[in-house]
């Protein structure tokens, strides 16, 4: 049971989203926008999240669109993870996805609520880091497309009111050889230990990470190590590990030495994977 | 674009083949609406946190944790609970394999089951395996509960 009361909207397109915030918002409301809802209503019934009004947005076209346009593989945020599994455009992203809660919990979560959450995993974003993609944000001044890299820094940074409608992905980038790992504590479903997507474009490893760090990650100084190829790939791993960009988790998941070493050996087998296509 | 929901409003839904409408907060969970405004007690409040299954309903056809759904979000919408599933392929193949113990989470798998035979009737052994991770039980009878979920695909399968 959610312990407060709160208004229901459901606009039919991007402006009036906003324009419901920006009223809303006024009225002292504290709105957010509201998509699968799965982190809203758990938060919300543990008093982690308190608003007057959720802004639904499923209902927007823009947000629903899962097509190719042109040169561009278009993803809307509210296009559900068993959705995207289902039609399947991208398949390092379909693995991404598949990682993520379980199969009737991906047919309420959603791709941009996924990227956009609290909770500090948000592996739907470690194929878009890799491919360089772009994402569409709406909000004070209509829509805008800037690069994933401007943009997310271990969470996307969106302006008040602003909200994510789409990812736009370089479709030259679809059949690239990739790797992807998710290493948990037990079982199929849960929190990753340790993370790692990789691709391989003009014989360049690429590679992001989730549940090393607080936050989800590509990193360019642990790229230009593990793409030496003057130095042996155990070592390129270890100097990779020193270029962490923030403090190795530590929590009741794993401890950070066992992060440590289960990362190294995922890199490892993402390395031995890729290296050879 | 449709009328903002106050903070308590009607919602109607059809649900097991009936046209319902309930008087709601805006923040009421579908799961609850279910139980205490509809008296459909099939559909179990387990974890409540999206975890266990036990609450799983289908929303036109598709599985759905009804403790992470706002019973806005049902509106206009068909939802089957486990009371629309009487004899069905789903509940005939868990009582004929005993799939269950206590029975708790029994609704959820079931429902879940159905789920997965609408939306693929001849699933392989991967995709079973996937849909059936959605759901817990604690009494452990999971070998069953497989066992039933095949037989229930198994004539699906065996068509040309």
């Amino acid at each position: 049971m959610i312990p407060f009361d709160l208004e229901y909207y459901v606009p039919a397109d991007v402006s009036e989203a906003y324009d419901w915030f920006r009223k809303l918002q006024e009225q002292g409301k504290d709105p957010v926008y509201y998509s699968g809802g799965t982190e809203i209503l758990t938060f919300a019934r543990l008093n982690r999240v308190r608003t007057g009004a959720v802004i639904d947005l499923k209902a927007i076209p823009d947000c629903r669109s899962l097509q190719m346009s042109g040169q561009l593989l278009e993803i809307g945020s509210c296009v559900s993870l068993s959705d995207l599994c289902a039609a399947n455009p991208f398949p390092l992203l379909s693995l991404a996805a598949r990682g993520v809660a379980d199969q009737t919990s991906r047919n309420k979560i959603t791709f941009g609520g996924n990227i956009c959450g609290r909770i500090i995993y948000r592996e739907a974003v470690l194929p878009l880091l890799l491919t360089d993609s772009a994402v569409v944000l709406a909000g004070e001044n209509g829509m805008r497309a800037v690069s994933i890299h401007e943009v997310f820094e271990g969470r996307l940074k969106l302006r008040k009111g602003e909200f994510l409608v789409k990812t736009l992905t370089d479709i030259r980038f679809l059949p690239l050889p990739y790797y992807h790992e998710k290493r948990r504590k037990i079982g199929h479903v849960g929190y990753p230990i340790v993370t790692v997507a990789a691709l391989k474009k003009d014989g360049k490893l690429r590679m992001a990470f989730s549940g090393v760090c607080a936050f989800p990650f590509r990193s360019d100084p642990m790229e230009q190590v593990l793409n030496d190829s003057s130095i042996p790939p155990h070592k390129r791993i270890e100097e990779a590990i020193g270029r962490l960009p923030g403090p190795v988790l530590d929590d009741i998941e794993s401890s950070a030495p066992y992060r440590r070493f289960l990362l190294a050996r995922t890199m490892a087998d993402a390395i031995q994977s890729l290296e050879s296509r | 674009m449709r009328e903002p929901m106050p903070a308590a409003d009607s919602v109607e839904m059809e649900v097991n083949g009936e046209k319902r409408r309930v008087n709601v907060r805006a923040s009421s969970l579908l799961l609850h609406t279910l139980r205490n405004m509809l008296g459909l007690t099939g559909c179990k409040p387990g974890c409540e946190n999206g975890d266990c299954g036990a609450c799983t309903v289908l929303v036109e056809g598709l599985p759905m944790k009804s403790c992470l759904m706002l019973t806005a979000e049902a509106n206009g919408r068909k939802v089957t609970t486990i009371e629309g599933l009487a004899n069905s392929p789903a509940t005939y193949a868990f009582a004929k394999n005993q799939a269950f113990q206590c029975g708790y989470c029994t609704p959820g798998f079931i429902v879940n089951c159905e789920g997965l035979r609408n939306a693929y009737p001849q699933a392989d052994l991967e995709t079973v395996r996937l849909w059936l991770e959605s759901n817990i039980c604690r009494c452990t009878s999971y070998e069953e509960i497989h066992a039933a979920v095949q037989e229930m695909l198994a004539g699906y399968r065996r068509t040309p």
